[in-house]
Order: structure tokens, then sequence, then C-alpha cells
């Protein structure tokens, strides 16, 4: 079974992020990482392609200045090669624009199975996996937080807000998984090595046959955000509990 | 390209519309022009008097999907609308499981753009939105520039339900296009998880816990501290990609949006991504070793101290109360 894991390289959300003058977009000119939340659906994929009895297991990304360093962390845990778009003519893309990009470069590998994150950490638009569903017209099962694959259907258990659906498709299909829901291996020394080799082919919009340049939406102001009043910060002399006691006895809440 | 006409997909649940979905009618209803829902299920007929209450005049009915996820056959059925000239001029979709797949679907199906994540909506000639950043220190205001219909996709909380005593809405029925394989998912069981307590996004008070617990097993501290506070339990992103608590606890940027009356960050840093979700709580407390953590420049009460021996001693003193 072949399986395509639609990755994101983003800034390193533990540094301190910004806007770029002028464009208002994350600057996103520093190195780039591999975002947490796509760990867990290249290893849900390397889980799947092996109990499947073999197969390879595809990175698609799209990222500014050909970078490569997340998608080296992917190929370590065991990903086979990667896509990676690459062009100035996409920087600022909205979602669609992206989700045009990776449907045409998932189409490239004709995989059984596309694997995304339920959203990204940095731009968190949370649309793009469904968006390429639709641009490939296939269906989509979003938010999984188990996944198993029975012959030619995947079998899904989807978050819902009063507990969870079993849901199946008909592969081809697209899910997306949340955190949490397989332990992503770290990569080994060997896994390191090997990723060093394994092939990364870079491609532009136009190579993909995507439009760029009208993203259909604008920045108009980004101002600071009203601050909360500062609080009382105390350090725990054992009384630390008693506080609280009193703070929630203040609110009338106990 | 005004704004005279307004769709906004309400979600209906066995005891009528989610929350969030009278949220939007009431932002619509603000923005001027008409108000109209659309909505699916086998009940959307009984569910015509609430929409109307809330703004909607007409409520365009998908009917019922049986066993489909959403995504598909709504955004389906709006594109066919819109295709045919009898769209609206902007689509409020709140932030929910089923909404972001049904404002994916349809971006792509019309290939229109989407705004998402956002938390206040601007009148005027064209709709101008704003979405928090950095952990909400920042607002980016936006708006589209092209050929509408514009879709919007509305977090939780962002504005307060409020009655407008409007009318019953009228059904009007919105047919179904041939979708295909994107219309193949299928489900097949639903399981409803038990909970005691009140829902995470609706609770007055949330205990929220995070890495600063040490070890999944200490975030019973945590439930027990919500049941004895008639609260909710919640948790940071770290916890949850840990595999600690489910998603569905997860309060934050990829989580939900709360706004309790108090909320107690027991353990938690305060990264931008948690921050967003809940900087908006009327009373916030944090209890946190390390003074230089960022939960407590939003702390109306931060106790520097170790969660360890904070939180057994807040339970001894709660059940003693």
């Amino acid at each position: 079974m072949n399986v395509v894991v639609c990755v994101k390289q983003i800034p390193d959300p533990a540094a301190p992020q910004s806007l770029e003058a002028g464009t208002n977009t994350l600057d996103r000119s520093g190195k780039l990482i591999l975002d947490d939340s796509d760990a867990y659906g290249v290893e849900m994929a390397l889980q799947l392609a092996e109990q499947a009895g073999g197969g390879d297991v595809t990175l698609v990304s799209m990222a500014p200045n050909g970078e490569t360093s997340g998608l080296r962390t992917a190929l370590a845990m065991g990903a086979a090669s990667a896509v990676l778009v690459s062009d100035d003519a996409l920087k600022g893309a909205d979602a669609l624009t992206t989700a045009k990009v990776l449907a045409a470069a998932i189409k490239k590998s004709n995989p059984d199975l596309i694997v995304a994150a339920t959203e990204s950490s940095d731009g968190y638009t949370g649309t793009t996996p469904v968006q390429v569903a639709e641009i490939l017209g296939l269906p989509s099962i979003t938010f999984a937080k188990a996944v198993a694959i029975d012959g030619s259907t995947v079998k899904v258990e989807r978050q819902t807000e009063s507990g969870y659906d079993d849901v199946t498709a008909p592969l081809p299909a697209v899910i997306t998984v949340t955190a949490g829901v397989v332990e992503p291996r770290y990569p080994s020394f060997k896994g390191i090595m090997a990723a060093k080799s394994k092939p990364v082919e870079t491609v532009t919009a136009a190579d993909l046959g995507v439009a760029t340049g009208n993203w259909g939406q604008e920045i108009t102001s980004v101002d600071e955000a009203e601050a909360r009043a500062a609080g009382e910060i105390v350090v725990d002399e054992g009384d630390g509990a008693q506080r609280i006691v009193n703070f929630l006895e203040e609110l009338k809440v106990i | 390209m005004a704004i005279d006409k307004i769709w906004v997909v309400a979600e209906l649940t066995e005891s009528g519309p989610t929350t969030t979905s009278l949220e939007l009618l009431t932002a619509a209803r603000g923005l001027g022009g008409t108000v109209e829902a659309v909505a699916w299920g086998p009940n959307t007929a009984a569910n015509a008097a609430v929409l109307g209450e809330y703004g909607a005049t007409t409520v365009h009915d998908v009917g019922d999907i049986a066993d489909a996820l959403p995504g598909s056959p709504v955004a389906g059925a709006i594109a066919q609308a819109i295709a045919g000239g009898q769209g609206p001029d902007a689509i409020l979709i709140p932030t929910s499981y089923d909404g972001r797949d049904i404002a994916g679907r349809l971006s792509a199906r019309c290939d229109l753009p989407v705004l998402t994540n956002i938390t206040g909506l601007v009148g005027g000639d064209t709709l101008t939105t704003q979405h928090p950043v950095f952990g909400g220190t920042q607002i980016v205001s936006a708006k589209f520039t092209g050929q509408g219909p514009g879709i919007y996709v509305v977090r939780a909380k962002s504005f307060a339900a409020e009655s407008g005593g409007g009318a019953p809405a009228a059904v009007s029925p919105l047919s179904v296009p041939d979708l295909g394989a994107t219309n193949a998912s299928t489900v097949v069981a639903r399981h409803v998880e038990e909970r005691t307590g009140p829902k995470l996004d609706e609770a007055a008070v949330v205990v929220s816990g995070g890495r600063g617990l040490g070890e999944a097993s200490n975030y019973a501290m945590v439930e027990e501290l919500a049941k004895l506070l008639n609260g909710a339990a919640g948790a940071s992103r770290a916890i949850v990609d840990a595999g600690w608590v489910p998603y569905a606890h997860q309060v934050g940027q990829t989580g939900k949006t709360v706004k309790p009356d108090v909320y107690l960050a027991c353990g938690i840093s305060g990264a931008t991504q948690h921050m967003v979700g809940m900087k908006g709580s009327k009373n916030i407390i944090a209890i946190n070793k390390d003074q230089d953590a960022p939960i407590f420049t939003v702390a109306d009460l931060g106790i520097v101290g170790d969660v360890h021996k904070v939180m057994p001693a807040l339970i001894e003193a709660l059940k003693a109360h």
C-alpha cells in the first residue's frame, strides 16, 4: 500500500515569531523544522504500510527556499522519498492554492491513502487536507484518533463533540489524524544517515500547473490585542492553596 | 460588493442548534442584510422556530444525509446554489469538526478562498475579519479581494448568542447534486462517551493540566479539582500530544476556545498555542514552578510553586470547605 503524507516545515514554535514587514505574512526566512503535528501522520503512515505488508511512504511538502531539514527528519523516521514544492511565487499562498499545489504533487504518486495532520501549528487554517480531497475527488475522514486498513477500506474512529464515530471510506481516501494517536518513533542513527541519500524531488508551481500571484484575500492591518491587567503573582510559602481558596471565595465560586 | 444576504451554516443536535451556530446567527444579524440558515438532518423543520428566533428568515434544508459525513453533501448543495445564482454574499461556518469539512469542500468546489479562525467580523461593503495571532497578543484584520461569496469560518465564543425575537424561519429545500466518490465516507456507528459534569466549552470553571504535572497519572488531580469545583477538565497540547489525555480535552489554538468564569491552569507554561484558547476567561489562576512562565502574564492570581504540593493541598481544602 502506498501512502502519501502531507507534511509542513514551519518556523520553530518555541522560538520568537514575527510577521514580515510589508506583507504581514509569517516570517519563514529562518530555519524550518518538521511540524510536531505531522510526526503523528508520518508514524501512522509507516505503521499502516508495515501492517499492509509493505509499500512506500512518500512525503509531500510546500516550503520556501528549498527547505528540506523537516523532510529529512521524516525521511529519517522511515519515509522513502519526498516531493518538495518550493517556489518564490508561492510566498504568502492561501490554503486553497496550497491545496492545489499539494493535490498536484500527490497525484504524481498515485497513492492508496493520503494522510495529513488536522491542521498545521503555524497557520492553523485547518481546511487544506479537505480541500486536497475535494480537488482530487476523494472521500475524506478528518479528526481520526484511530486508523486501520481493511482490504480496500480505511476504518477510522473520528472525534466528535460527544464521543467518536466509526467511519469507513473506500480507498483511495484522505484522512487527518489528531496528535497523540500514535507515538512517533525517534529516528535511529542509521535512519538519519540513510535519510541523507533518500530522493527529494523539488518542483515549482508552474511544473504542477498551478496559478500563483492572487490569493483572493489580503491583510488590512495588524494591531496589538488588548492586554489583560497584571495580576497578583506570589511565591508559594505553603499558603498557595489557601490563597486560591480565598480567591475562589471572593469570586463566589465556592 | 455589498453584503445583502448572509448564509449561516447551522449545526443541529438532538437538543437544537449548537451554541456556535446561534452565535453566528446573532453576529450575522449585526452585519446588515438578510440572514438565512443552512441545515441538514432529520430535524430541520423542528428547528425552524429557534433558527428564526436568532435571526434566520429562511432555513435552507439539505435534508436527511443519513450516514454520510456532512462535509461533501452540505458543501455540494451550497455550491450548486451559488453556481445557479441563488447563493449569498457571505457564508459563515462554525469552527467545528464538521464545519471545517464543509468549508474546505465548499472552497475547493467553488474555487473560492477561505478565511478561518475568525474571532471578529466588522460589517461594511466588504466584511473585515479579525484573527488572533501569536497567542492572541496581536490581531490581524483581513478581507477577501475577489469575487464572492466569501467563506468565513468563525471560532466558538467569538460572539454572544442573543435571541432576536424573530418569527420562525421558512423551510426551503436545498438539493444535493451528484457527489461521486467525495461522499463515500460512511458513519457505521456512533459512540457517546459518558461525561460527568459540564462540557468543556460551557463550564463556568475549567481546570487544566500541562506538562508540569510530570506524569499522566497526575492528571487525576486535575479531574478531581474539576469535579470539586463543578467544572470541566482541560489540557494543554503538550499532554495531548504525549497521549496522556484525549484530544477532546485540549484547550488552545488547535483545540477548544474556553471563556469560563474561572480558569485554573496547573503546570501549564502558557505557550502561545494554549493562551489563544483561554485568555478570554474572566478570571485566570495559574500554578507553575517557573516564575517566568508566560502563563503568569495573563493570570489574575499566580502561584509560583510546585503543582505536586499546591494541588493536593487545594483538593483537601476544597473537600473541607
